[in-house]
């Protein structure tokens, strides 16, 4: 019998189901299925549900539910299935975000690609033809945080805060990849640049993303960057969709 | 014709807000809302509407406003000096601000947030289903000078009403329950964090509250390691400089810093209302008790309108006091009152 998974109560707030103690890829893909079958069950209690990089959460007014009955719910749940090689949940899309590298519009990429010991182009070449997950959506609203790309991009964070990284950017840093949603000061060396927006407030649909969608940046040219910023009026900066099956 | 209420002079940090937007943690946005939500159930229930109402939440003070029409105004949260043309109005009570008439609210006298509140609520456009500003999620924003805001449409007469004086402005003690990442804490830590006297530090927004404190910081031994886990109003995060933030309805879905506790959401009001400098100290409570203590608070929060009673006048605020019959029933002061009863 190993540690995980594990349940806590989290304040008066709600249950947190936790798949292992650090970044994993089966643990992640644990989270996003587990948070599916717990939408499946349609627990009245539970109000909102939620996945951060290794855990489940689920909202839950624990003043008027006791948190006891959940844990044993929960516990019933986490042995029907083994979760960290469960299927993603379906419905998913596959999205294609046009992205500048380098220049003065990423400005980081030729510093990322020395950290990571490989040259410029190359870096550009894996990093625009990696496929990668939204492992989790945090920080601002809409913002992806997605992974994992190859051992290579296990770069740490740089020391220090870049003052202000646009929206839109993209960076990277521990195999991940994030597209800010926000202006935001950062320790993640941007690389790219995109018009993609995460977050429209006034759509029907305000976030772009969900926890599980996949994405590819593939590279285009400066000339074709700006060519969207003057067409595009939808803030998806040109990105193409696709459903997963 | 529905009113409209313009800001003539607008407050350095006002904004629209209501009960929040729930349900979207999983796309990184937090609830927001209010700071201090029982002053949106103190405000509706002097107007005798739904705590849902959208109201203006005023941080450290107010500013200069007037309707086109006769609204009926609640003020509620933290104290500060209000006036109507120039004379005072009482705190924590229901008003009428004729039309054309100017209110102008000051700055805080106790706690940080301060509520103007409109019969039948403000009635902006919804965003996502809420009328609140996020400020940090990018919805809304703060409250400008010039803006109008149009007014829903007021069902209620009443004005002139009071609720007994609410407690929760001076800091003092804020109850918390362990959460999930407490056991990462040492038991020396947790002792000397309920051991410390704390003061609300002037750095203190919608997202969180910082404490500061004498003495070393607060850290878990894994504190740099720990993996990025999902964030509730009321957790007690310990930050990289080693101080405790409680963190507010706008705080971030996620974060990598560890939780000391979780504040119960019935105390949530008193962290949000302490005034920079107030002291405040931390007590853990078992998980049954924090159940009971936020059961009798949302009875009490039901059980507000109840609690409303009429302003009585207060003779020293009656600006032509000496046009009142004040001396009609006078008696003799050497007379026997019951002689007469005979």
């Amino acid at each position: 019998m190993t540690d995980w998974p594990r349940i806590n109560t989290v304040g008066l707030s709600g249950v947190l189901v936790t798949f292992a103690g650090a970044m994993s890829e089966p643990a992640n893909r644990a989270a996003l299925a587990f948070r599916a079958a717990v939408d499946n069950e349609d627990w009245p209690e539970v109000t909102e549900t939620s996945t951060s990089l290794v855990s489940t959460f689920l909202q839950v007014d624990l003043s008027s539910t006791p948190a006891e009955a959940m844990k044993d719910r929960l516990e019933a749940l986490l042995k029907s299935c083994d979760w960290f090689s469960a299927p993603l949940p379906s419905g998913r899309k596959l999205w294609h975000v046009p992205t500048v590298y380098g220049t003065d519009l990423g400005p980081q990429l030729e510093e990322a690609a020395q950290v990571a010991g490989v040259d410029p182009d190359a870096a550009i070449r894996e990093i625009s033809t990696s496929r990668v997950r939204v492992l989790t959506i945090g920080f601002a609203p809409g913002q992806p945080y997605m992974g994992e790309l190859s051992e290579t991009w296990n770069i740490p964070r740089q020391q220090g805060l870049t003052k202000s990284v646009p929206a839109g950017a993209l960076v990277i840093a521990i195999r991940q990849l994030i597209v800010f949603t926000n202006d935001t000061p950062t320790g993640w060396r941007h690389i790219g640049q995109t018009h993609f927006k995460t977050f429209r407030p006034n759509e029907a649909e305000p976030f772009t993303l969900a926890p599980g969608d996949e994405l590819t940046f593939p590279a285009i040219s400066r000339a074709e960057y700006d060519e969207i910023g003057r067409k595009d009026t939808s803030g998806l900066g040109g990105a193409t969709q696709e459903v997963l099956a | 014709m529905s009113a409209r209420l313009t800001i003539q002079q607008a407050g350095p940090a006002m904004s629209l807000q209501d009960q929040g937007r729930p349900g979207y943690r999983a796309e990184g946005l937090t609830v927001g809302g209010a700071a201090d939500r029982v002053a949106l159930f103190e405000g509706a229930a002097l107007l005798g509407q739904s705590p849902d109402c959208a109201a203006i939440e005023m941080a450290g003070s107010g500013g200069t406003f007037v309707s086109d029409t006769d609204v009926r105004i609640a003020l509620t949260g933290a104290e500060m000096t209000a006036k109507i043309d120039g004379e005072v109005v009482i705190w924590n009570a229901s008003h009428l601000l004729h039309a054309g008439a100017k209110l102008t609210i000051g700055g805080a006298r106790n706690g940080s947030y301060g509520y103007l509140h409109v019969g039948g609520g403000f009635d902006t456009p919804l965003v996502m289903g809420a009328r609140g500003s996020h400020l940090a999620g990018g919805i809304g924003g703060l409250l400008q000078t010039g803006d109008t805001l149009p007014v829903g449409p007021d069902k209620g007469r009443e004005v002139s009403m009071t609720l007994p004086k609410p407690d929760r402005f001076g800091g003092g003690k804020i109850r918390v329950v362990a959460s999930m990442q407490t056991g990462a804490f040492t038991p020396e830590t947790i002792q000397r964090f309920v051991s410390t006297t704390f003061r609300r530090d002037a750095r203190a927004n919608r997202m969180g509250v910082r404490m500061d404190f004498d003495g070393d910081g607060f850290a878990t031994e894994e504190q740099l390691s720990i993996v990025s886990e999902v964030v509730v109003p009321g957790d007690v995060q310990i930050s990289g400089d080693g101080a405790p933030y409680v963190l507010m309805f706008e705080c971030q879905t996620t974060g990598g810093y560890p939780r000391i506790g979780a504040v119960l959401p019935c105390d949530l009001p008193r962290v949000a209302q302490a005034q920079a400098g107030a002291a405040l100290q931390f007590e853990f409570v078992e998980m049954e008790e924090a159940v009971a203590a936020q059961a009798r608070h949302l009875a009490e929060l039901k059980a507000l309108p109840g609690k409303v009673t009429p302003l009585v006048r207060d003779p020293a605020r009656i600006r032509d006091l000496l046009s009142y019959q004040l001396v009609g029933g006078a008696v003799s002061a050497t007379a026997d009152p019951f002689e007469e009863e005979i």
